[in-house]
């Protein structure tokens, strides 16, 4: 029997109720109509409402309703010690969840004052795993864009390769999706012994895979006739709408805050930073955004092979290594109002500390989310266009729920 | 490239309505104005060549609570070409809680505005499009205010556990 | 087909109750409707791929809620999508069954305490069938979500309520006499 626990009660027009439209149907013209790609749509991106006012297939304004997923994290971090909301961090963009812990305890250390006391081997460990995530969260990010345009196969090839990263952060960790490993002043537990030679054989099994990826998808003709040239952001109105991330490099601009902050160990590593320069139609367009993120994973590659010599080199595991050793015992940060901000998978994540100076609990943490900024533009770019051009658009945007409505 | 001190020399002169107040402690270094002069600052903030903060990074609310009776709202500003960055801060009455909105001059704070006006009821003035963006549009209250109690039900569903 | 056919010696005829035989049709072949909310939805993706292979129990995932059996609530219900939930839910066709994924879906989860847009339990919107724990579950826990699924309707069966109109048409004799 189904359980009997349901207390809902539906009165007529509620739903309009709880999330109105902005279009009124009387306000139209006859020829135009008001579509409405609900919360529950095929699209992998969440739960995300766009109202879509059209004129036969073309687009005439698309207005995004979000907060189909607002689970309160600002309420709990006011509530909760700065330790404890480290796995409500982890929930903000859950497909790469270390390069939010990262940034959320590079702040508290910040605050706290013992930034410079990390030990380099805790500080690479940070990097390595935050790297292989983001190398997780552009396979998402490119394997699901192809499934919107229609392209079933590389979502599959890519969710396979996905597997052995889950594999090997869970080897480390714990978990597989949301992992609770970057704690402030240290790490929960130091990688396990062999770690470092499985991953070494990842990195040489994937750099084939990354070339079949370019040949199936990012130089296929139909992916270029619908992404070329489609969903255009100029600069000056990316820069002005806060865009950050591959959306802003994607239109041409060097910004990439592991060099421009330098924060953690990445002044010490040797990597570039790709941009898009229009090889396939106009500077900022979908396509451009795309082969930016897959730039970005054989940028991540090289990251982590240099982590990978250090951590085995002169930082090798010692037997009285104790990643934990610097996890202050009580976290009480100085009055001070503080904001960091670190580069995850998708853009700028910020975080925004007051803290009163007398207790362990935050007195207001704000967490600037990429993907909230970065969907606030989509009403701008998408005037005009038709609506399979829109399913493109929103799937170059690259957005996770969980960090639009936090 | 500008030190910080030239940048609140610039903020000192564009401020009509009070004083400026420095805030060492804070990082990136803040500096507190009135609310009546947030316009005219934000705009030689963008606009001045010394300055160029091009970037909005953050808009936050903050309620200090009941007793203290005031709601700040802080700005992040981060210049690109210049690496700076900048924190203003304004200070609101809590029981009306009004401010000039941004928009016109960084398009980010549309959305950044809409919630801070859902969580804390902040009224932002001249907001092309003012409404709730996270929270149903029937929603009684705004959570993130410190005095907050949550409603018993919501479609005859217990909020509480 | 090699082992299969060796079973019948009688000549190709298998004897079943037509329950067992509908039950059997319904539980090999389950469409869940493609929900995901948040974070468990990511692990209902990997479900789904060629690793741990939903497809061999007959699971193809259905976008439209009329073409689906089964709804999996995979991710956090908040009290804005509430409605939507039911109205999808009502929207299906019976039998339909519910399989509520991970913690946040079965009672609230990490949310718990201080959610208030938070619904603690999709099972205050929606009846639910099968309960997953994990946050997120497992791929493999999930798939074990489904064999229990399956274990149910197994048990099903079209007999029970004409026997329990016997039944009680014999109370009701009994009482009148």
């Amino acid at each position: 029997m189904p359980t009997d626990a349901v207390q809902y009660k539906y009165k007529e027009g509620d739903l309009l109720r709880s999330a109105p439209n902005k279009f009124d149907v009387g306000d139209l013209r006859s020829e135009e109509m008001i579509i409405n790609l609900g919360p529950q749509h095929p699209s992998t991106h969440g739960v995300l409402r766009l109202e879509v006012l059209l004129d036969g297939e073309i687009v005439k304004e698309v207005v995004p309703h979000i907060g189909y997923l607002h689970r309160c994290f600002e309420k709990h971090a006011e509530n909760m010690p700065y330790n404890q909301v480290i796995p409500f961090v982890d929930r903000l963009d859950y497909v790469a969840s270390m390069n939010n812990e990262h940034a959320y305890a590079m702040g508290v250390e910040r605050m706290l004052g013992i930034e410079h006391q990390i030990p380099k081997r805790v500080e690479y460990v940070r990097v390595l795993v935050a790297e292989l995530n983001r190398i997780a969260s552009h396979f998402i990010a490119i394997g699901t864009y192809g499934m919107d345009i229609g392209a079933f196969t590389p979502f599959f090839w890519l969710m396979r390769d996905r597997e052995h990263i889950l594999r090997l952060l869970e080897w480390a960790s714990g978990a597989r999706l949301l992992y609770n490993y970057i704690w402030i002043g240290g790490l929960f537990y130091d990688l396990p012994v062999g770690f470092e030679e499985r991953c070494r054989d990842f990195l040489g099994y994937i750099k084939p895979k990354l070339q079949e990826l370019e040949t199936v998808l990012i130089e296929n003709k139909i992916f270029i006739d619908r992404t070329a040239k489609v969903g255009v952001l100029p600069l000056d109105l990316a820069i002005n709408c806060g865009v950050t991330g591959p959306m802003l490099r994607g239109s041409g601009l060097r910004f990439d805050l592991r060099k421009v902050d330098g924060y953690s160990v990445y002044k010490e590593l040797d990597f570039d930073v790709p941009i898009g320069e229009g090889k396939m139609g106009a500077v900022g367009d979908c396509w451009d955004r795309t082969y930016v993120r897959m730039l970005e994973i054989h940028e991540s590659i090289k990251i982590i092979s240099q982590c990978l010599d250090r951590l085995t080199g002169d930082l090798k595991r010692t037997k009285d290594f104790d990643p934990q050793a610097l996890i202050p015992k009580k976290i009480r940060p100085k009055a001070q109002d503080f904001y960091v901000r670190a580069e995850i998978p998708k853009g700028e994540l910020g975080f925004f500390f007051r803290s009163d100076g007398k207790s362990d609990v935050a007195f207001r943490c704000k967490c600037r989310s990429c993907s909230f900024v970065n969907l606030s533009v989509l009403p701008e770019i998408a005037k005009g266009i038709l609506i399979a051009d829109l399913i493109a658009i929103i799937g170059s945007i690259d957005v996770v729920m969980g960090e639009v409505d936090r | 490239m500008s030190t910080f001190d030239q940048i609140l020399s610039l903020v000192k002169s564009s401020c009509t309505h009070g004083d400026c107040i420095v805030d060492e402690n804070a990082t990136p270094k803040a500096i507190s104005i009135e609310r009546g002069d947030l316009i005219s600052v934000m705009n030689i903030l963008l606009n001045d060549p010394i300055a160029y903060f091009d970037m909005l990074s953050c808009v936050t609310g903050v309620d200090n609570g009941p007793e203290a009776k005031t709601i700040d709202i802080v700005y992040n500003l981060y210049s690109i070409p210049f690496d700076h960055h900048l924190m203003i801060k304004v200070t609101l009455p809590r029981d009306k809680p009004e401010v000039q909105s941004v928009c016109s001059i960084w398009r980010t704070a549309n959305w950044h505005e809409r919630e801070i006006f859902d969580l804390f009821g902040v009224h932002f003035l001249n907001h092309p499009d003012l409404r709730r963006i996270l929270l149903p549009a029937d929603w009684e209250g705004h959570p993130l205010r410190k005095d907050y109690k949550h409603q018993d039900y919501y479609r005859n569903v217990k909020v509480e556990y | 087909m090699g082992l299969l056919d060796q079973r019948f010696e009688s000549g190709g005829v298998i004897v079943t109750r037509l329950d067992d035989l509908l039950n059997w049709a319904r539980l090999s072949s389950m469409f869940p409707m493609t929900f995901g909310l948040a974070c468990c939805a990511i692990e209902f993706m990997s479900t789904g791929t060629t690793v741990y292979d939903m497809d061999r129990f007959g699971m193809a995932p259905r976008s439209s809620p009329r073409q689906a059996d089964v709804m999996i609530v995979a991710g956090t219900v908040t009290f804005k999508m509430a409605d939507r939930i039911k109205r999808l839910y009502e929207q299906m066709a019976e039998p339909r069954y519910v399989i509520s994924m991970g913690s946040c879906s079965n009672c609230g989860g990490p949310y718990w305490q201080h959610g208030y847009h938070v619904v603690k339990g999709v099972d205050r919107i929606i009846p639910v069938d099968v309960y997953v724990p994990g946050c997120p579950p497992r791929p493999e826990a999930l798939i074990g979500g489904f064999l229990k699924l399956q274990e149910k309707i197994r048990n099903e069966t079209l007999m029970a309520p004409l026997a329990i109109e016997k039944l009680l048409k014999k109370e009701e004799n009994h009482v009148n006499v």
